[in-house]
């Protein structure tokens, strides 16, 4: 095995036993990055320099003696919507493709305190809009398991470095799928934790109300080991959730006893392709198997998650996005003769026509005289999803979905049919109205790809979700599968 | 003609006392290299987050409760949406249907008569940046006033004459620097008043055209601006017009208001509940305590003026209009307890000398101590009351104490008859004209014989002494 191929866990091992050093281990990624990355195209930005001067200085800290926390000298791989200070930040934009950030996001802060080595930035659909990483403005990412496949999206980039070895780690963010969808793309852990569980601050906003970071990772026990890292209450951030943060590694038990599985039916409609229903009913009857319950659970207002969505992101969106005008920062059109036409051609040339596409709808859903039959109506439908939630939570501990309906696609596939692109998250959009944390875990594979399974759970439940996802992880190998690269 | 009357509503911003911006931890300050007090979020980086400042908050809530209003038990933020190159993120934190406080008043008085005038709403929001136009067609962004606090207080429309316009941001200013959340001001920008003007057949309950004023940086603005639109709107229904809704912007050099821009359409602003703040919640404790800690208020320090000083209302009102002032005055009855006396110097010389150099009582260098014993000497004749003005005009100027000025400027009142009647005899014996006119009983040239008299004593001359001793010399001369 190549050091690149190992878990964050393994290499942790390692690195405390100083039987590898980190700029070994840098190297190994940093390595199998510029061998792979021409096909994959995972990252937007690679940090070749910061990387190897930040592994040097943490093999000097492992030398000093002292503490080896689990994240010292590990590589991870940053979304390119997340604040890097003096690293260029692009959100996968033309209107961002030279911005260089000032400073980091709370979470590249405290993966710096942490010893993480950052490796570089991904690819992403364009400020995070889109569910196959094709609305990146810059390039195409592909899915490691097969190149003709998308990794999904939008931290499709992400995704796709965690799967084939470019980091060991890796941030995503998710404001209806964006971490967990293509996590199941690419065979790969992903978890969005409860909202308000990870500090945004730093996070370029798609629709703050849903945005929230998450671990995507090679296993369970390292998406507890990076929850743990990001968590908790920060000042920068109001939304944060000033409740202790948890040893998540302390719920990695190979144990469901007892545990009441809800299997939600109306995540296996919609269009879902009978071969991901039947992988993701043959895990839960494996979790039967090992000691746990399940029955199924109607939630009918599922049935209006996806318009709803389709209302409060874009709206949100269309004010977040206001901010690029040209000012400041970001691209300034250099054809514009007044300070109008100046913020009506920076954002036209700037905003691929996605983006474009969801500020038209949010202006429209915002405006006066139709924003009670849109906007305020959403919200009423957001708090009958959170009561739904509520209700099931009453009587199960997790409910399990498949997280996508329908193994990657072909790049290209979906491009012309927009329903049918964001029918993709129709079993992730639900947990995000919610607030709820869900994950995604591997539980099968169809035509060579993997197939997601979805765990969702209660509000600050991770702990919870980890160990169902743990204890399947301990009795199946689909985990252990490496993409033919 | 018919007779008209004003209906004036009142929007007025105060830029709140605190030490960071509203949703960021830059300071408050003035002056200082443009975009030197910014960070990620004041500029609107992408990324960056507004944390609401809670002293923010708790000025504007001691505010609403001193304007009587009812604090929401929950208040939220909202971003009102539009595109200006002085917004950082092309939209403004603001409040907009739960702001903190409602349903309040203030009482003001104009000619004897008080009249209650009710607020609306008390909201907060940040303030924008500074376009500054640097020629050409080029302009910068100075994003140091980027998300300032800034308090928003609302009246209904119950203001009906320039007086009354100015009388109530008065008061209102007073409640405010009371609270110590405002400067007040106005020149500066940090006290910043918009009425909105339209007027009506008086007797009549149907609203007419309003127009926005803007640009009103001191109260004689506000007074004039409210008086010129009354009057321009007044001209144009006589003349058989209509009046357009528009904001129209003060011009303090010509002393008229001029078109800024015409509301052609109601702005679209697309306010939506801010996602990235939460919720403010204000318990019956919260706000008890921020009552129980109110100061002392302009009304209640007035009432409290005229019962322990017994001075006439009209003096307190004046006197409590700024909480420095009151506090000058108050620190120096303690040490010369003639107030009326004191109140007609603080409304009279001092005010005058404020004003001429353009300071506020605050920056003043006479303290109150040396204020009171300035008096005393003028009740003890130690000086005249003509020479005390030049000792003031000296202590304003210096900030030195009142006794040293007397002695070393040899200010000293002469009230020794002896010396006095030396004098007399010099002026009388250099002017035997008026000596003569005067023996003839013609008693006009006794004025002049004063004022030689005052003059040979550079004024210090007791004019009490002066006028027996003199009388009685033309009288019976000594020789
Ligand atoms: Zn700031």
């Amino acid at each position: 095995m190549e050091l690149f191929q190992l878990t964050a866990h393994e290499l942790h091992k390692k690195l405390k036993s100083r039987e590898i050093s980190a700029l070994e281990l840098t190297q190994s990624v940093l390595g199998r990055i510029s061998s792979v990355d021409g096909q994959v195209r995972s990252f937007v930005t690679v940090t070749n320099e910061i990387a190897l001067e930040t592994a040097r200085a943490v093999d000097k800290q492992i030398a000093g003696g002292g503490d080896v926390s689990p994240l010292a000298g590990i590589p991870i791989a940053i979304k390119d919507n997340m604040c890097t200070n003096g690293v260029r930040t692009t959100c996968s934009s033309k209107m961002l493709e030279n911005f260089i950030p000032p400073y980091s996001a709370t979470v590249v802060e405290k993966l710096a305190e942490a010893g993480a080595i950052m490796v570089g930035k991904t690819n992403l659909d364009e400020f995070a809009m889109g569910s196959s990483t094709e609305n990146s403005a810059l390039f195409v990412t592909h899915n490691p398991w097969n190149l003709d496949k998308v990794p999904g999206g939008s931290s499709g980039g992400s995704a796709a470095a965690v799967a084939a070895d470019e980091a060991v780690l890796a941030l995503g963010s998710d404001t209806g799928g964006s971490i967990r969808q293509p996590a199941a793309f690419c065979g790969v852990v992903g978890m969005k934790p409860t909202y308000g569980r990870v500090s945004r601050y730093g996070l370029v906003a798609f629709a703050s109300s849903l945005d929230q970071i998450g671990p995507i990772t090679k296993d369970v026990t390292d998406t507890a080991i990076l929850l743990g890292a990001i968590s908790g209450k920060d000042s920068m951030d109001s939304t944060s959730v000033d409740i202790p943060v948890p040893d998540y590694t302390a719920a990695l038990k190979n144990d469901v006893r007892g545990m009441k599985i809800g299997i939600p039916k109306e995540f296996f409609a919609q269009g879902v392709r009978p071969e991901i229903s039947e992988a993701v009913m043959k895990a839960v009857e494996a979790l039967k198997a090992l000691g746990a319950d399940y029955k199924e659970v109607s939630m009918p207002i599922m049935e209006y998650t996806l318009p709803t969505y389709y209302i409060l992101a874009p709206s949100e969106a269309s004010s977040n996005l206001a901010r690029y005008d040209g000012v400041r920062y970001g691209h300034r059109s250099k054809h514009s003769s007044d300070v109008m036409s100046m913020f009506m051609k920076t954002r036209d040339e700037g905003f691929g026509a996605e983006v474009k596409q969801r500020i038209m709808i949010g202006t429209y859903a915002l405006s006066a005289g139709y924003y009670d039959a849109y906007y305020l109506k959403a919200q009423k439908v957001r708090t009958l999803v959170r009561q739904a939630y509520d209700e099931a939570f009453e009587e199960f501990d997790v409910l399990i979905s498949p997280t996508a309906p329908s193994v990657a696609f072909g790049i290209g596939e979906k491009a012309n049919d927009p329903l049918e692109m964001k029918l993709a998250d129709v079993c992730t959009i639900p947990v995000n109205m919610a607030g709820i944390p869900a994950m995604s875990m591997t539980c099968g594979f169809y035509d060579g790809l993997p197939i997601g399974m979805q765990i969702m759970g209660k509000p600050f439940g991770e702990e919870t979700m980890l160990q169902v996802a743990y204890t399947y992880e301990q009795n199946t190998d689909h985990h252990t599968m490496k993409p033919g690269l | 003609m018919i007779d008209y009357e004003p209906v004036i509503g009142m929007e007025v911003h105060a830029e709140l006392l605190t030490e960071s911006k509203m949703f960021c931890k830059c300071k408050v300050d003035f002056g200082g290299a443009p975009n030197s007090r910014v960070c990620p979020v004041c500029l609107g980086l992408p990324g960056s987050l507004p944390v609401a400042n809670e002293k923010a908050v708790e000025y504007v809530v001691r505010a609403a409760l001193a304007l009587n209003c009812t604090i929401s038990e929950e208040s939220l933020f909202h971003r009102k949406n539009y595109f200006y190159p002085d917004m950082a993120k092309n939209y403004q934190i603001s409040q907009y249907d739960f702001p903190i406080g409602s349903n309040g008043w203030i009482d003001i008085t104009v000619d004897g008569d008080t009249r209650r005038i009710r607020i609306r709403r008390v909201h907060l929001e940040e303030d924008t940046g500074k376009l500054i136009h640097a020629g050409g067609n080029e302009s910068l962004v100075d994003y140091n006033r980027s998300g300032l606090p800034l308090m928003e207080v609302v009246t209904e429309a119950d203001i009906h004459s320039a007086e009354e316009a100015r009388e109530y941001l008065v008061r209102l200013r007073a409640i405010l620097t009371y609270l110590g959340v405002n400067d007040g001001k106005m020149e500066e920008g940090s006290l910043r008043c918009e009425p909105n003007i339209s007027i009506r057949q008086k007797g009549t309950a149907k609203l007419g055209t309003k127009t926005e004023l803007k640009n009103l940086n001191s109260f004689r603005a506000v007074f004039s601006g409210v008086q010129y639109e009354t009057e321009r709107q007044t001209n144009v229904l006589n003349e058989g017009g209509k009046v357009i809704q528009e904001t129209r912007r003060w011009d303090d050099a010509n002393n008229r208001t001029a078109s800024m821009r015409v509301k052609e359409l109601e702005q679209e602003y697309r306010y939506f509940p801010d996602p990235d703040l939460v919720a403010l919640h204000f318990t019956t404790d919260y706000i008890e305590r921020q009552r129980s800690i109110l100061p002392e208020l302009p009304d209640e320090k007035k009432t409290r003026l005229m019962e322990k000083w017994g001075l006439p209302a009209y003096d307190a009102e004046i006197i409590t209009d700024s909480r420095a002032m009151a506090d000058f005055f108050e620190e120096t009855v303690e040490h010369c307890p003639d107030a009326k006396t004191v109140s007609n110097w603080i409304m009279g010389d001092l005010a005058k000398l404020l004003n001429a150099a353009g300071l506020d009582i605050s920056d003043c260098k006479v303290k109150p101590v040396d204020f009171a014993r300035m008096l005393t000497l003028i009740q003890e004749g130690t000086i005249s009351g003509k020479i005390a003005k030049g000792v003031f005009d000296d202590m304003f100027e210096t900030g030195k104490a009142p006794d040293a000025i007397v002695k070393s400027g040899g200010m000293t009142q002469i009230s020794d008859e002896h010396e006095i009647l030396g004098v007399i005899d010099r002026v009388l014996g250099e002017n035997s004209e008026a000596v003569a006119k005067i023996a003839a009983g013609d008693m006009k040239p006794m004025g002049f014989l004063v004022g030689q008299i005052m003059r040979h004593t550079q004024g210090r001359a007791n004019p009490e002494v002066v006028n027996r001793l003199l009388k009685k010399r033309v009288a019976e001369p000594a020789n």
